[in-house]
Formats: structure tokens, C-alpha cells, sequence
């Protein structure tokens, strides 16, 4: 049947990218751009009135500042993690890999009680803490937990794959040709790893920062101590404010699309120089 | 036998699809968070009732969430055919938004409000603290478990309520008023986001001194956890709390549900129904029913938003809004 013959190699190109675009429009763009037209029409005035204030400020610090402590965290445990999963064999070691991935599943609500009642001062970690004077919950420590959890799959995830692709041989030539096992893991591994490395750390990052549903629980929610910048849109929604919960939101928008921005460009960059090695 | 199953079940749906009003009625009550277990106890009771008057079957959803909440997932398409919310504001926002005609209020008896409840206590079991009034939780050593004001409409009560008792034991001092409420504020060691989430706080986390709430939810708490002995208590005085009902009218009559819709929310001022939210704890206008439960309604002084505040709107402007007094008590700690 001749008509069936496709004229590129790719299968179904147009159809399958107007699909795409389309769906992406409708999922991601869509909300955006309502976001930012409501941004507009409050006027920029108004957003910045809203943004520089000082319980905003202080809220949004508290979520960028904590978001990217879990996000490095995660970075440097999930590579570790990751390594462990496919290079060892050990007893549990599918269940570990399989776990690794419940906090995607798990409802964040159900991860923030889960927490809270572990970490509080009558949790059974929570106990523990309190008698060296380390309080977690309803502290930024408790924050912090919450966003290391929700994100810890993502550095995993990516750098599994990789990890997974480096043949051995390329540490036994690094070996027999003297490097020690420090120099082997700084100048080969980790170059391989570190764009994967990157992609992981960027997504934990953006979840952390519009992560609510678990923090919450968790939080303490004390004005300019524990207060996330997601609960002020929320409490801004509760009072009917949209223009106010649009002004943050935009706020947030604008620092999280800079600091993937800057991430992209350093993945770029250590992509350039894995290319002259 | 597969085949023929799949095909009944796909025919039986395909007419309940297509002729809903002949299959039953249905409404939908949009309803407040921690309304939960009440209308899971009143609704089998309407329904039998509906179902002996008219002949048909009726089903009752229910959606429970923030009522503010509920009231803006309605303006954005929830179909409602009925809203009992624990806040008039959140009603006031459906009747601005088209929803309900304005005077809601004049539908229902007692401004169509079926029963009430106030900002009340609990307390650890034996009330090692000797927590009595508002004046108590700005003690240095009491701390205060309510909710944040800023997210719920419990914890806004409860701040009305302290902001009234400060108003009427300084002989109307606003700036007396406000460091009472401030004092208390500082106390506050987590600022849940909702009711329930509080209780946990302090039921579960075992954390505060004394949980501040609706009395009805007091009563289901103690209940609930009856093994830790937690004791109510009731304040010399607290804010009237109405729980608001009425018919969205805007939707029922889209559904046709508007004759259900109206027995239902009257029906809940009938003595039968009047008796299963006093058990619920809450307090109720019916005369009979109040002086059997009297026990466990305590005296207290009510004052009303209205005669304190100067209504809602008065309310929202001067200390919701945005760097009004909430936000000055509640931030400045």
C-alpha cells in the first residue's frame, strides 16, 4: 500500500507535535499566561506593592533559601543513593529502589501527618531530638524535612540511568593508567554524571518551591518565622484577594523561572566541557 | 454471561443518564469542614422522611471543606443546590456573586441560621493550668492551640471572640482589646491552617495547654478522645456563631431541585432534626430540645458581630484587611 509510505522517518511527525503543543498549551501555558494576565491587569504597581512587603519578603526567602538547601541535599544523597542502587547488590535492594519513589505516590498531606507525627515532640524521632534541645517540627528544620522528602526521587531518578550506562571499563583505564580511585571518581564519574546530576537537582528544586500540601502540616505557620510563601497565596485566596494571590504567585513565577534559568546555563556550560574532554 | 452483565450495567446507566429525575433526586449541600459527622446523622433521617411524604428517593452528597473555600468553588461552578456554611460572610459572597438573592437571611428562621455555636475551650485533662476565661491564655505559661485566622474561619471567630472580651472588660478600650488579643497571639506555638488540623495539633501532638474552637467541636473532641480525659469549658463570654443555610437558588432552579431544596433546609428547624444537632453539640432555638440538653450548654454571655463589630463588612475593612488589626496583633509578635 503505497499511500501508508511515510515521507520522513519520523512516523506521524505533524500530528504528534500538534498534539503536543497542543496539550502542553492547555496544561502549562494556559495557567501561566492566566496568571500573568491577572498580573497585568492588577497593573505592576500593584504587584510590586503587594510583593514588597515585609511578611511577603520573608516568606519568599524562607522558600527559596530552605527549597534550595533540600534541593543540595538531595543532590549530593540522591547521586549517593543512586550509586548504591546500581552498583551494589545487596539483600532489599529492590524494595529500596522501589521505595524510592513513594513520596511521588504518597499524597502530600499524608506525608506532612506522616512526618509531623514522627518529628514532633511526642513523635518517636521527635523525642529523640528534644532531648539533645533539637525541635524539628513546627520548626524550619521540620521545613526542611518536608522538602527533602518530596524531592528525593528526582536527583535519583536521573542519575540512575546514567550510572547504569557507564561501562566499567572506563574506571579500569582510568585505574591501570594511574589515577587513584579519588582522582577517578572526581575527573571521570563525576563529569558524567553532573548534567543528569543537574536536571535532578533542578526538579527537586521547582518542586520544593511550590511544594504546600506537606509542608503545611509540618510548618508551624508563625508569621516571619515558618510561614511558606505558597500559604500566603493561600491565605490571600481565603480572603478573596486574587489580585494579592496573583501578585505572589507572579513573584514566585519570576524567581523560580531565573533559577532554572541559571541552572540550564550550567548545565550548558558542563556539557561544553564534557565535550573537549 | 460477561458480555450480558457489562451490557445490563452499561443499559441501566445509560438510563439513569438519561432520565435523572425520573431515577430519584439528588441534591448537593455544600457544607463547612467540620460538618461532617452532623449531616452524616441528619440526611438518612430527611431522606426517609422525603421519601415517605413525596414517594421518591432522594440522595444527598455532601462536599465538606473551608467555607470560603466551598463558597468560591461555587462561584467558579460547583453545582450547590444548598450551602450550610459556618460563616454569613462566605453565603454574603455566593448572594454578590448572583448565586442567592441578597436577603438570604429572610429565607430561613432565625436568620437562617438552624443552630449556633461560640468559640470555647478545652482543656488538659484535671485543667492543670486552671484555664477559665480569655483573660487566662495571655498568661505567659498557657499556650493557646486555635488555628490561623488568616485560613480559617474558626480561628477568625476566636479571635473575635477574645477581641470582644477585651472590647467588654475594658469598658470598650480598643487598644486594651488589642494587647490582649496580641498577648495571646505571641502564646500561640503552631498556626494550623484548618479546624481539624488543630485538634490533631493538640490531641495527637499533645502540644498547647488549651485547644480553642466552636463549642459543638469541643464536645466531639472530648468525645472522641475520651481516654485523655480533655475537659470542656466555657468562657463568661463568647461570640454568637451562626451556621448559615440557605438555597442557591441560582443552581436548584437550573436542577429542578428548588421544592427539595427548601424542605430539606426547613426540615432541619424541626424538633426531630433540632435534637440530632444538639447531640452534635451545637446549640439550637428549638425550646424543647434546649431545656433537655441544658446540661451541656453552660450560661455564657453572647455577644453578636453585628453589636460589637458593626456586621461583617465593618469587620472585613477594619481588621482583615490587609494591615488591618489582625495582621498588626498577628504579625508584630
Amino acid at each position: 500500500m503505497p499511500a501508508l509510505v511515510q515521507k520522513t522517518p519520523m512516523p506521524g511527525l505533524r500530528l504528534s507535535a500538534g498534539i503536543t503543543l497542543t496539550m502542553l498549551s492547555i496544561v502549562v501555558l494556559l495557567p501561566i499566561g492566566a496568571l500573568l494576565l491577572k498580573g497585568a491587569s492588577f497593573g505592576p504597581g500593584n504587584v510590586w506593592e503587594v510583593v514588597n512587603r515585609e511578611r511577603v519578603w520573608t516568606a519568599l526567602l524562607l522558600s527559596f533559601r530552605l527549597s534550595v538547601f533540600a534541593a543540595l541535599f538531595n543532590l549530593v544523597f540522591g547521586v549517593l543513593l543512586a550509586w548504591v542502587l546500581v552498583r551494589y547488590d545487596f539483600p532489599g535492594r529492590r524494595l529500596v529502589d522501589a521505595a524510592v519513589d513513594l513520596p511521588f505516590a504518597l499524597p502530600t498531606a499524608v506525608a506532612g501527618i506522616a512526618l509531623t507525627t514522627l518529628y514532633a515532640p511526642n513523635g518517636a524521632f521527635g523525642q529523640l531530638a528534644a532531648q539533645i534541645g533539637w525541635k524539628i517540627a513546627y520548626t524550619q528544620w521540620g521545613i526542611l524535612l518536608a522538602l527533602i522528602f518530596v524531592g528525593l526521587p528526582f536527583v535519583t531518578r536521573t542519575v540512575q540511568p546514567v550510572i547504569e550506562e557507564i561501562d566499567r571499563e572506563v574506571e579500569e583505564a582510568s585505574a591501570t593508567l594511574g589515577a587513584s580511585r579519588p582522582h577517578t571518581l572526581r575527573h571521570v564519574i563525576l563529569p558524567m554524571l553532573t548534567p543528569a546530576a543537574l536536571t535532578g537537582f533542578a526538579l527537586a528544586l521547582a518542586r520544593a518551591v511550590g511544594e504546600y500540601g506537606s509542608v503545611i502540616f509540618i510548618a508551624g505557620n508563625i508569621p516571619l518565622k515558618t510561614e511558606i510563601a505558597p500559604l500566603l497565596i493561600v491565605i490571600q485566596l481565603e480572603e478573596f484577594n486574587y489580585d494579592a494571590a496573583a501578585a505572589i504567585g507572579i513573584a514566585m513565577l519570576l524567581i523560580s523561572f531565573a533559577m532554572l534559568l541559571a541552572i540550564n546555563i550550567i548545565q550548558i556550560v558542563s556539557r561544553r566541557k564534557m565535550g573537549h574532554v | 454471561m460477561k458480555h450480558g452483565l457489562f451490557r445490563a450495567a452499561a443499559l441501566a446507566i445509560g438510563i439513569g443518564a438519561a432520565f435523572p429525575a425520573l431515577a430519584q433526586d439528588k441534591i448537593l449541600n455544600v457544607s463547612y469542614d467540620i460538618g461532617r459527622e452532623v449531616y452524616e446523622a441528619l440526611n438518612p433521617l430527611f431522606i426517609a422522611e422525603w421519601k415517605e411524604e413525596t414517594g421518591k428517593d432522594l440522595t444527598i452528597d455532601q462536599s465538606h471543606a473551608g467555607s470560603s473555600k466551598q463558597a468560591r468553588a461555587i462561584l467558579e461552578g460547583l453545582p450547590a443546590d444548598v450551602v450550610t456554611f459556618n460563616q454569613e460572610i462566605d453565603v454574603d459572597m455566593l448572594a454578590k456573586g448572583g448565586m442567592l438573592p441578597e436577603d438570604w437571611r429572610a429565607q430561613l428562621p432565625n436568620n437562617a441560621s438552624p443552630y449556633y455555636s461560640l468559640p470555647s475551650f478545652l482543656v488538659r485533662k484535671g485543667n492543670p493550668k486552671n484555664i477559665r476565661d480569655w483573660s487566662d491564655l495571655a498568661r505567659e505559661d498557657v499556650q493557646p492551640v486555635f488555628p490561623n485566622p488568616k485560613t480559617s474561619g474558626n480561628g477568625r471567630y476566636t479571635y473575635l471572640a477574645a477581641y470582644a472580651y477585651g472590647l467588654d472588660q475594658n469598658g470598650g478600650d480598643a487598644a486594651k482589646a488589642q494587647e490582649l488579643v496580641k498577648a495571646i497571639f505571641a502564646n500561640v506555638p503552631v498556626f494550623d491552617t484548618g479546624g481539624r488540623a488543630s485538634t490533631q495539633t493538640f490531641a495527637e501532638r499533645e502540644i498547647g495547654d488549651v485547644l480553642i474552637t466552636f463549642e459543638a467541636e469541643t464536645g466531639a473532641i472530648a468525645k472522641q478522645y475520651a481516654d485523655k480525659g480533655f475537659e470542656r469549658v466555657t468562657p463568661s463570654l463568647s461570640l454568637f456563631s451562626a451556621f448559615p443555610a440557605a438555597v442557591v437558588t441560582a443552581n436548584a432552579d437550573k436542577n429542578g431541585t428548588a421544592e427539595v431544596s427548601n424542605a430539606y433546609l426547613e426540615w432541619l428547624y424541626t424538633p426531630e432534626a433540632q435534637e440530632v444537632i444538639a447531640q452534635n453539640f451545637y446549640r439550637v432555638n428549638d425550646p424543647d430540645v434546649t431545656a433537655k440538653h441544658a446540661a451541656e450548654f453552660p450560661e455564657v454571655k453572647l455577644v453578636t458581630v453585628d453589636e460589637v463589630f458593626g456586621g461583617w463588612d465593618a469587620i472585613s475593612a477594619e481588621h482583615f484587611a490587609e494591615g488591618g488589626i489582625l495582621d498588626q496583633v498577628f504579625v508584630n509578635q
